[in-house]
């Protein structure tokens, strides 16, 4: 509540211009002449850059100049008066551009008085009303004025000025290069005029050129460049402070020279010395220069160092900062507790608290708390009195006789324990569903825990990925936690519409089996598996009687179903040549239920699959709410892991073994192709392959090879797979969508194929040939990275080459594309983080400018939509008919 | 010299109309907004040249929609 009792004040703009000398010395509090910084008593020396009118940071001592104490003191700027004027090397750029537009001799812009005077009509016009296109004007302006060679207004001709980085000017007068000296430079521009500044883009009143050249340098307040007192007794200071003592010592040196009359080769020296040290002082990333070094070697870290970048002053500490109420820690997995919860080790819970407000109703739990103290779980850490004072809990003596000093008005910072709201995330945040609100768990040991579902969500798995957790501190926060960002809420992705929290991996294995059509359970196992799911109520009537009362797998999915809830659809396992739109299907794929019941088909990734929209699953959400699907994710898919237990569910090398007979026609295969294969490339050398359009002979022998090569792969998968059936569990968690594919298994038993970089064979290595093992210009499959063995017989040395050649592309592909992305990613959520959608549906800017009239120009959103669509009317259809066929 | 292309009989450029005062005027008003909270066009835009907008006019461009049909939207025309 304090935060809104003080006085606020509004910004009505912000205004950006130049320092100008005399503001610089108005500001300043002090001039600054001494290199010294303290005298032999450790006092900082006046006229030093730590002299006190400066303002101090020591505790103790009071600011020379506001007599303030160093927490009250914001620091007071100093001046340095520079011998000599030098460059700011942030304003080069426009100082080339000045020079470059205006005359050398008497200042002014260099175009004819109509046309000055024509472009200052269109200049005001454009200023009125579109400063943005003012500006660009100006610059059309800054152009035309530098291709003109000869003053039009004294006559006088005009040289090139040539600009070296980071801040020294050439005039090329005739062929010759003649340098720039500062003062030079500061003179030709206090020569132009403010009528022509104005037609340059130049404001003159907030910044006259001659500024960018300075002559009084401000020092910055010691309070940000503060000084540390070693252990030792000694100061180790700033690398600014280093920098501006930098500055004076040579600033001194060189005021010396000039007044003893030196030559002007050791004035020029020691004038670019400083130009050198002002330089670095405000930017030591300078292009062009070398960066100025601590004694140590290490570069400075001045004025742009402090503010660019990810560690710098406005992505570091202004759009991100370090929270208070948040805990991070490695997660690990619990299938045992709910989607909507988080495990909190105890020890994390001790430590973040939740305010809660002392009540009548509340009061004796409070005072349990109180009493047990910041040490006992539950308890809690301080007491907020309503006068605003803290108690803190570690240091008081008597918690029992504090606690019966609690009345109702008083603030408990109490433990967080099970049932209180926090925010769960996982970097990168790069969805909404990587901040999501759990349902507090408190756990024994030290990990946070969650449910496998939300795994995808975050993209988390636990081969050490940690995670940060928030404390919502306020009571709207919490509601809109809780009725926003919970884990249920978020199961439909906005990006296309599905549900993003689904059956993964042996969710989805365990689901296939359980709902096969052979799998039957006894009284026993059934109220076992109902069991683990929660389920209280009665057994439905067992399908099989004989030998004795039997219930199907699909009987017991059917309980957890909605009552109502009709769905037709095809699953995984389902032959993709058609076939499995009926219910005879030799798979069981066609994946039916009415009035709650599941009649034919089985439960995989097309049914319950995370990131798979149009599947049971969507439906339930859509159709039911997301109350129900956490229902049934909390329950139906516990079973699915208990019935796998049940069940076993294993695979190793005798999974992908296939018959000697199997591999002698894998062979077989293998050598057909390599003949056809040499037959093409025989066609190719005796120039009686005909070119496909549009690539070379060459081009069309490689398509026509990879093509043959890869059909010979297909083919020895289909071999193989002829001895991997169903009952196969690698082929089940290929088929269910469980993990891995068709493909993996044919690499591991039948023949890995051709290696690829780019999309091609591989050609690259040696002269005319890929390893030394091959002749020249040899074309076969095997010289060009085809691998015949498979991962079970294992690989020749040529061919472990070829596949680590082809695993290592892939790799840097994944490095590069990361990278490019988040930078995309990156650009894109700052340009677009402030755009939102209205209350009349449109998307504006935050000053309100309407970006689209309608959002996504139908107002639809897309995760309750039919892929983008607000109706899917085929889908209405189906389910009518399919209530139809009921009859 | 080569011929004069009319941009608005490309596939690609949706149809574009200039409003009349009072029309813009209608429909500002029943979104509620001023004129220069659309989305800007300039007036040396090809369609904007094609169609004959002034700076200060209202265009309205119909264009097909993936997602939505037929979408309708404004272009504040603006000098350049």
């Amino acid at each position: 509540m304090e935060l809104y009792d003080e006085s606020t004040k509004v910004v009505a703009g912000l205004k950006f211009g130049l320092l100008s000398p005399e503001m610089i010395r108005k500001i300043s509090v002090a001039k600054i002449d001494t290199p010294e910084l303290y005298d032999e008593e450790g006092l900082p020396i006046p006229g030093g850059v730590m002299d006190r009118r400066l303002g101090t940071i020591e505790p103790g001592v009071r600011c020379a100049t506001c007599g303030n104490t160093p927490l009250n003191c914001p620091g007071h700027f100093g001046h340095i008066e520079l011998a000599r004027p030098v460059i700011h090397p942030e304003f080069a750029k426009y100082i080339h551009t000045l020079l470059r537009a205006t005359c050398r001799r008497c200042g002014r812009l260099l175009l004819q008085p109509d046309k000055i005077e024509k472009n200052r009509k269109r200049m005001e016009a454009l200023g009125k009303h579109w400063i943005m296109l003012k500006y660009r004007f100006a610059e059309a302006i800054q152009k035309e004025a530098a291709s003109i060679n000869s003053c039009p207004h004294c006559r006088a001709p005009q040289y090139k000025i040539k600009f070296e980085k980071p801040y020294i000017f050439y005039e090329e007068r005739d062929g010759i290069l003649v340098k720039l000296s500062s003062a030079e430079i500061r003179e030709r521009l206090e020569r132009i005029p403010d009528e022509d500044l104005e037609l340059l883009g130049f404001n003159p009143k907030d910044a006259r050129p001659e500024w960018m050249v300075l002559r009084v340098l401000p020092v910055v307040p010691p309070a940000v460049r503060p000084s540390i007192t070693l252990e030792s007794g000694d100061r180790s200071e700033d690398d600014l402070t280093h920098k501006l003592v930098d500055i004076l010592r040579v600033n001194q040196r060189l005021r010396e020279n000039i007044e003893a009359g030196a030559p002007p080769l050791i004035v020029d020296d020691l004038w670019g010395l400083l130009q050198y040290h002002v330089a670095t002082y405000f930017d030591n990333e300078l292009p062009g220069i070398p960066p100025a070094r601590h004694r140590s070697g290490r570069p400075l870290r001045t004025l742009a160092q402090r503010l660019k970048g990810k560690e710098g002053r406005f992505r570091g500490s202004l759009a991100g900062k370090r929270v208070d109420f948040s805990a991070r820690t490695v997660i690990s997995p619990d299938p045992n507790i709910g989607i909507n919860e988080v495990g909190v080790p105890i020890d994390i819970a001790k430590v973040l608290i939740v305010p809660e407000k002392v009540t009548p109703w509340n009061i004796e739990e409070m005072r349990e708390l109180v009493k047990n103290g910041p040490n006992r779980y539950p308890g809690a850490n301080y007491i907020v009195r309503p006068d605003g004072a803290r108690i803190d809990l570690r240091y008081v003596k008597d918690l029992e006789g504090l606690a019966q000093t609690l009345k109702p008005g008083y603030i408990v910072e109490r433990h967080l324990r099970d049932g209180d709201i926090v925010l769960f995330n996982r970097q990168p945040s790069l969805h909404r569903m990587s901040i999501m609100a759990h349902i507090v768990k408190v756990l024994p040991y030290k990990t946070f825990r969650l449910n496998l579902l939300v795994c995808t969500p975050y993209n988390a798995d636990f081969d050490g990925d940690e995670m940060n957790l928030h404390v919502p501190q306020s009571e709207e926060a919490r509601a809109e936690a809780r009725s926003l960002m919970l884990v249920q809420e978020q199961i439909l992705t906005p990006r296309y519409g599905g549900p993003i929290i689904g059956a993964i991996h042996d969710y989805i294995s365990g689901a296939y089996l359980f709902t096969r059509k052979d799998t039957i359970f006894d009284k026993n196992s059934a109220s076992q598996l109902l069991y683990i799911a929660g389920y209280e109520g009665d057994l439905p009537e067992p399908a099989i009687l004989k030998p004795g009362p039997y219930w199907t797998g699909k009987q017991l999915v059917s309980i957890f179903l909605p009552d109502d809830m009709d769905y037709v659809g095809r699953a995984s396992v389902a032959p993709a040549s058609g076939q499995c739109d009926e219910e005879f299907c030799e798979n069981d794929g066609y994946v039916l239920i009415r009035n709650g019941k599941l009649l034919t088909g089985v439960f995989d990734k097309q049914a319950l699959g995370a990131e798979k929209p149009e599947t049971v699953l969507h439906e339930i959400v859509k159709e039911y709410g997301t109350e129900k699907a956490r229902e049934i994710m909390d329950t139906m898919f516990r079973i699915f892991i208990a019935y796998l237990d049940m069940h076993g569910f294993t695979m190793g090398i005798d999974t992908i073994e296939i018959p000697e007979s199997a591999i002698k026609d894998i062979e077989d295969i293998l050598r057909k192709a390599e003949e056809d294969v040499q037959k093409l490339i025989d066609q190719y050398l005796s120039g009686e392959l005909t070119p496909m359009p549009g690539k070379t002979r060459r081009e069309t022998l490689e398509e026509l090879i990879m093509q043959r090569l890869a059909q010979a792969r297909t083919e020895a998968g289909e071999i193989a797979s002829k001895y991997l059936g169903m009952t196969n569990h690698a082929v089940i968690m290929a088929k269910t969508g469980a993990r891995g594919s068709m493909l993996n298994l044919t690499q591991m038993a039948a023949v890995l194929g051709q290696m690829s970089i780019r999309g091609k064979r591989i050609e690259r290595g040696y002269i005319d040939r890929t390893l030394p093992h091959f002749r020249q210009r040899d074309l076969s499959p095997r010289a060009r990275g085809f691998v015949y063995s498979n991962f079970s017989k294992g690989l020749r040395p040529t061919e472990f080459f070829f596949h680590a050649i082809s695993g290592r592309e892939g790799l840097v592909d994944t490095a590069v594309r990361t990278a490019q992305s988040g930078y995309m990613y990156r650009r894109l959520a700052n340009a677009l983080q402030d755009f939102y959608v209205a209350y009349d549906g449109s998307v504006r800017t935050s000053e309100g400018f309407i970006v689209q009239l309608r959002y996504g120009e139908d107002g639809v959103d897309p995760a309750r939509s039919d892929h983008g669509r607000a109706v899917n009317v085929d889908k209405i259809i189906k389910k009518v008919l399919a209530r139809r066929g009921e009859k | 010299m080569p011929k004069k292309i009319n941009v608005l009989n490309h596939v690609l450029v949706p149809q574009h109309i200039v409003l009349s005062r009072e029309d813009a005027i209608k429909i500002l008003k029943k979104m509620g907004i001023k004129k220069k909270e659309l989305p800007w066009i300039l007036a040396s835009d090809p369609a904007a040249r094609a169609v004959g907008a002034k700076p200060g006019d209202v265009i309205m461009i119909i264009r097909e929609s993936p997602t939505a049909g037929k979408s309708i939207t404004f272009r504040y025309v603006m000098p350049g």
